[in-house]
């Protein structure tokens, strides 16, 4: 079914509004999406008559609780194509999912392994293999990104040299956050495991904007949050290969990820539930079902040309402001530009086009060290979704142009 | 342009920024500070020269949108000559005017601040310069961020 753009903003009870008396023109997608109608009332639905502890209880809410809870596992792992949904383990987002295959690998690790990053990973791809490096005395290497502007992406050929036999674990984001760059991750998992290396994507940025097949693009590892996807906050995946996952100790412990406890010590059940401690979001996970049906019933391929087309025409029309500088690939790039101006801060951009309604990101969108590379403090970002027109981008560029004119005539 | 957004960005703001005062690192200095803001990656390092409680010279460095960058330049203005007790004191009378937009006459400048308290979001940004002079002051061996203040 081909998406009727027009009518996908009416979805969204949060874009009937005005901020300070403008329309809301939300651009600030790459940090939290938006929630449909569905997914608001698929919660609102669970509180109201459904709302239960799960696994536990053998009263009709709890079997309710837990076939929602379950369901949406099932479902979550058709929405990545996983083998067995019990490769679907439920997280708080992207950041606690990269943190348990991170701890979990610490125990693998001996020194002088290496674990090899790349230079455009968000800090939450980046910190936890700090922190597992510093204790096990592995390398941590990162895979440079090509050209002034960060445009030429990952630098393939130094790729080749990296890949050593050292190397244990590979994690990339697929698409970075602050560049736009959407990463060859097929070919980045085929080249990993040729040298015997297992793969962590970090899919904050792609899950909801682009198809990910986990066994196309055959990754060991992969970690999505839910709010960027239309879905709750406080809702994950991290995704891994079943054998894999049997192999990792958890990370954290207490009830219901285990079969048997005594004083002295407990046996863990199997993944997922030895990784779920505690009682789940359980409405988490049944709203972020019901965004999967959402995104799949618009279409993950039509997402990504709709994005990724207003990506590329904000890129256009941005690039014709005076003194921008752009950051990222010049073409094929996903559904987001990050700018700086030479004389105005990315503090002061994301003040004035607060006001006519526009909200942007402004600061260093937890790429510190990119930036630095990069010879920048912060940048702005417009970041879009399907919710987001042409017309939009012309609201942008028009505030801008009153900002360049504002601080150019001081 | 609405009020509260050329109540924010006042003339002698957008002076500052543009032509900021005592900018550069201070060679003299025995006293030198550094505060980040997390939440946006704003950054300065303040220098002092004192001559005993008071200080002589003042400098600053660092990166940063319109508000922190004129902040901190006017703050070196207003600073130089005084002693710490009354650096102490006007950094609570800015501190003052920032979070209730309220502002006595009599000092003068730093009023131009008061539109900020009309956007919370900017409070750290006006005040990082200050936080990180009085740093300095104090002696403070690590650097100081926005975060560890209340405001």
């Amino acid at each position: 079914m081909a998406a009727d753009w027009s009518r996908v903003r009416a979805d969204f009870p949060i874009l009937q509004q005005t901020v300070h008396g403008k329309p809301l023109v939300y651009l600030d997608n790459g940090a939290t999406a938006q929630k449909p109608r569905v997914v608001i009332d698929a919660l609102v639905r669970y509180y109201e008559s459904d709302n239960s502890n799960v696994h536990r209880g053998l009263h009709a809410l709890s079997m309710r609780a837990t076939d929602g809870y379950e369901g949406a596992r099932t479902r979550i792992a058709r929405f990545i194509n996983a083998a067995d949904p019990a490769e679907i383990i439920f997280t708080r987002g992207t950041t606690e999912g990269i943190n348990i295959v991170a701890r979990s690998f610490a125990s693998l690790l001996k020194p002088g392994d290496v674990i090899l990053a790349t230079e455009m990973e968000h800090h939450s791809n980046l910190v936890p293999w700090q922190q597992v490096a510093r204790a096990t005395g592995a390398i941590l290497r990162h895979v440079p990104v090509l050209g002034v502007d960060a445009e030429g992406g990952l630098d393939l050929d130094a790729l080749d040299r990296l890949l050593t036999p050292q190397v244990k674990v590979f994690a990339f984001t697929h698409m970075s956050n602050t560049l736009a760059t959407i990463n060859p991750a097929m070919e980045l998992c085929q080249r990993a495991r040729a040298a015997g290396a297992l793969t962590v994507i970090d899919a904050a940025q792609s899950i909801g904007h682009m198809p990910v097949d986990v066994r196309a693009l055959g990754c060991d590892f992969l970690a999505f949050s839910g709010h960027k996807m239309c879905g709750p906050t406080g809702i994950g995946v991290l995704y891994g290969r079943r054998t894999l996952l049997d192999r990792l100790g958890p990370t954290e412990t207490g009830g219901g990820m285990v079969v048997s406890v005594d004083y002295d010590g407990a046996r863990w059940k199997p993944a997922p539930e030895r990784f779920e401690a505690g009682t789940p979001n359980i409405a988490g996970a049944i709203g972020l079902a019901v965004a999967c049906d959402y995104l799949d019933r618009l279409g993950r391929e039509a997402i990504a040309r709709h994005d990724n087309a207003l990506g590329q025409l904000a890129y256009e029309k941005l690039s014709a402001l005076p003194g921008i500088r752009i950051i990222g690939p010049r073409g094929g790039r996903g559904g987001l530009v990050s700018f700086a101006f030479a004389d105005v801060h990315a503090h002061d951009v994301v003040t004035f086009a607060d006001e006519d309604g526009i909200a942007l990101r402004g600061g260093h969108h937890c790429n510190q060290p990119l930036m630095r590379k990069l010879g920048l403090t912060s940048t702005t970002r417009a970041s879009f979704y399907v919710y987001n027109t042409e017309a939009e981008i012309d609201v942008l560029v028009k505030s801008l142009q009153r900002i360049l004119k504002f601080f150019g005539g001081a | 342009m609405s009020g509260d957004l050329s109540e924010l960005y006042q003339q002698v703001i957008l002076d500052h920024n543009k032509r900021p005062r005592n900018r550069g690192k201070l060679p003299t200095a025995n006293r030198v500070a550094h505060g980040d803001n997390p939440t946006c990656g704003d950054q300065c390092d303040v220098y002092l020269r004192l001559e005993g409680d008071r200080i002589a010279e003042i400098g600053f460095d660092g990166s940063g949108c319109a508000i922190s960058q004129a902040s901190t330049s006017l703050m070196t203005t207003q600073l130089k000559g005084k002693t710490a007790a009354e650096a102490e004191a006007l950094f609570q009378q800015f501190h003052h005017i920032v979070t209730t937009g309220e502002a006595p006459e009599e000092i003068s400048d730093l009023a131009a601040f008061a539109g900020v308290h009309a956007f919370p979001a900017r409070i750290k940004c006006a005040t990082l310069g200050w936080h990180a002079a009085l740093s300095a002051l104090h002696g403070d061996p690590a650097p100081t961020t926005t975060e560890s203040h209340t405001d």
